[in-house]
C-alpha cells in the first residue's frame, strides 16, 4: 500500500508528538482520530494540554459517536468542523497569528493530509515538518491535467472528470501545490478505447 | 569520478578586514566573467605551497551573488591550521594566481520561508555577507545576530551596520553582552528559518536552542566545514583496485589517494556534503568519524566513512574503491 516508483507520490511517516513544540494543531477525520488518540497516549498529558484537534465530523454516523471521540481525545481541545474545507479554514485562522514552535499534524485520508500540508505551506510551514499519518480510505483528489478541474473522493480508475467529462487514468504523480493526484485522458491514443474501470483506492 | 572544472583566477585585491582576517578579491585570469552564484555558496581554493604541499580549502563567497566581475572570500588565519589559511595570509598578494572550483551551495536560503534569522559567530559571518545582499535584493524579511569577541576581531561590522542598520544585532563578548538567542527564536512568526555558521560549539548550541523552543528541524540550517584532523598514520587498502596507500599523520585519506593519482569523489572536503561517502570493507580498529553528514546510527554501524575528514585508529582500513 502507498508504494510507487513515482517520486512525487507522498509517503507518510506516521504521527509522532513533538514534545518541544509550544503548541500543536492537528487536523483529522474519523479514521485519523484513532491515530491522534494513539499519539496522545504515547505522549504525556502536558503534550495533550497544548494540543488543539480540528476534527472533520462528516464521517461520523451519529452525534453520539462524534461526542464519544471528542471525549476520547481529552485533554486535547477538540473542535468539530462539518467538513474538510471548514477544518482547513480553521487551521488557517490559527496559523495566521501563530509563532514558530507551533507544530502541525494531519491524520486521515490523503485529501485531508494534502489539504492540511497545502494550507500550512501558505504560512511558510515546510511540508516536511507537518507530521502525517494515513488512515482509512485510499480515496484521492484528482486533477484533470487537460481542463485542470478537480474531482474529489476518487476510488476508481479510469474516472470521469467531474469538470470536462473526459475519462482519466489516475496516476501516482502527485502535486503538493494542488494537493491532488494527476489524471490523464485514458483514451488519448485510441479515442473511445477506455480500459475497464477498476476500484483501486477504496 | 569528480569532474571538477578548475578555474584559474588572479588575486585582484587583498585587504585586512580585522585581526587575522583578510578579504581577497578573485577575478578570472583570462578576464572572462565568472558565473553568478546562489548566496550561501562556497568555492574550493587550491593552493600550492612550498615542497609540493597542496591545500584545497572551502571558502564561502561573500560578494554579491549576481556580480560576475569577481568573487570575494574572507580568510581567518587559524593558529592550529594545517597551513592553508597561513598560506593565504602570507603567500598571497595581488597578482597571485590560484585555482578555484565552480561554486557549490550546501547552505542555500530556504526560499519558501517568510523570515530569515541569520546567526553568526566570528568568521562564520562569511556566507551571510552574500545571503544578506540576496535577501535585501528580494526585499525579504531578515535579521542578523552576530556574536563577536570585539570590534577589532570581527570582520565587516561597520559595513554591515551601514548597509543594514537595525537589522543587525551585535553581541560583543568583550563587553560581556549576552546572546539572547532563546528569546529571539521564541518570538518569531511561523515560517521563519534560522541559519547558523560559526564555531562548532556555537552551531551545536544554536541548533539545540532552536529545537528546545519547538522549531522543526527543517527550519534550522547550519554550515560547518571541518579541516581534516591529524592522527596516527595508517594504511588504506583499496579492495577493488588492489592497492595499498599509506595515509600520513597530517593527511586525510582523500589527500593520500590524490597524492597517488587516485581520483576519488569529493565536493566540499569539509565533511558536510556527503559526496565522498565510501563503503568500508574491513577495519582493524575503530573508525574516527569527523564529518557532519552521516547519522549517528550510520557512524556506529561502521559501514561507511567520509574520506575527506575521517580516519581509522587501527593500522589498516579496507575501502570499497
Amino acid at each position: 500500500m502507498l508504494i510507487s516508483d513515482i517520486k512525487s507520490r507522498p509517503v507518510y511517516a506516521g504521527l509522532e508528538p513533538d514534545l518541544f513544540a509550544s503548541s500543536n494543531i492537528v487536523v483529522c477525520d474519523r479514521a485519523g482520530a484513532a491515530a491522534v488518540a494513539d499519539m496522545l497516549r504515547t505522549a504525556n498529558g502536558d503534550f495533550a494540554a497544548k494540543t488543539t484537534v480540528f476534527l472533520c465530523a462528516e464521517d461520523f454516523v451519529t452525534p453520539q459517536a462524534l461526542e464519544a471521540q471528542i471525549e476520547n481525545l481529552k485533554p486535547a481541545a477538540t473542535i468539530p468542523l462539518p467538513n474538510l474545507n471548514a477544518a482547513v479554514a480553521a487551521l488557517g485562522e490559527r496559523l495566521f497569528r501563530a509563532k514558530m514552535g507551533t507544530r502541525v499534524y494531519a491524520a486521515g485520508s490523503e485529501p485531508l493530509i494534502g489539504s492540511t500540508v497545502q494550507r500550512a505551506a501558505r504560512f511558510g510551514v515546510d511540508h516536511r515538518s507537518v507530521r502525517c499519518e494515513h488512515r482509512g480510505s485510499l480515496k484521492r483528489r484528482v486533477q484533470c491535467v487537460h481542463c485542470k478541474g478537480m474531482t474529489d473522493d476518487v476510488t476508481v480508475s479510469p474516472v470521469r472528470c467531474s469538470n470536462c467529462g473526459l475519462m482519466l487514468t489516475v496516476r501516482d504523480h502527485y502535486s503538493r501545490r494542488l494537493a491532488a493526484f494527476q489524471g490523464v485522458r485514458a483514451d488519448a491514443e485510441v479515442p473511445g478505447e477506455i480500459p475497464e474501470q477498476q476500484v483501486l483506492f477504496q | 569520478m569528480t569532474a571538477f572544472a578548475l578555474r584559474r583566477v588572479r588575486v585582484a585585491e587583498v585587504e585586512r578586514v580585522a585581526d587575522e582576517v583578510k578579504r581577497f578579491r578573485l577575478v578570472d585570469a583570462s578576464g572572462a566573467a565568472l558565473p553568478v552564484f546562489s548566496a550561501g555558496s562556497h568555492v574550493l581554493v587550491t593552493m600550492h605551497g612550498a615542497n609540493g604541499h597542496v591545500w584545497k580549502n572551502p571558502y564561502s563567497l561573500i560578494s554579491a551573488p549576481d556580480d560576475g566581475s569577481g568573487y570575494e572570500i574572507s580568510v581567518l588565519r587559524l593558529a592550529s591550521s594545517r597551513g592553508g589559511s597561513a598560506f593565504m595570509h602570507d603567500g598571497v598578494q595581488p597578482g597571485t594566481e590560484l585555482h578555484i572550483s565552480e561554486p557549490v551551495n550546501l547552505f542555500p536560503i530556504a526560499r519558501q520561508g517568510h523570515k530569515h534569522i541569520l546567526v553568526a559567530g566570528g568568521i562564520g559571518i562569511t556566507p551571510f555577507l552574500a545571503m544578506m545582499q540576496e535577501l535585501a535584493a528580494l526585499n525579504a524579511n531578515f535579521e542578523l545576530h552576530y556574536k563577536v569577541r570585539g570590534l577589532g576581531r570581527a570582520p565587516f561590522c561597520d559595513r554591515l551596520l551601514a548597509d543594514y542598520g537595525s537589522r543587525v544585532h551585535l553581541y560583543r563578548s568583550d563587553l560581556g553582552q549576552a546572546f539572547p538567542l532563546e528569546s529571539v527564536l521564541s518570538e518569531q512568526p511561523l515560517g521563519t528559518h534560522m541559519y547558523v555558521c560559526g564555531p562548532a560549539a556555537m552551531i551545536n548550541w544554536a541548533l539545540q536552542v532552536g529545537r528546545a523552543v519547538g522549531w522543526p528541524q527543517e527550519n534550522l540550517h547550519s554550515e560547518r566545514f571541518t579541516a581534516p584532523p591529524p592522527g596516527r598514520s595508517f594504511t588504506v587498502k583499496l579492495a577493488r583496485s588492489r592497492r595499498d596507500i599509506v595515509v600520513g599523520p597530517q593527511q586525510s585519506i582523500l589527500e593520500a589517494l590524490e597524492q597517488h593519482g587516485i581520483d576519488a569523489q569529493y565536493l566540499c572536503r569539509g565533511g558536510a556534503c556527503g559526496q565522498c561517502e565510501t563503503r568500508v570493507v574491513a577495519c582493524d580498529g575503530a573508525l574516527q568519524h569527523n564529518d557532519h553528514y552521516l547519522t549517528d546510527e550510520e557512524k556506529k554501524s561502521g559501514e561507511k566513512i567520509m574520506i575527506c575528514v575521517s580516519r581509522a585508529a587501527g593500522s589498516t582500513l579496507t575501502l570499497d574503491l
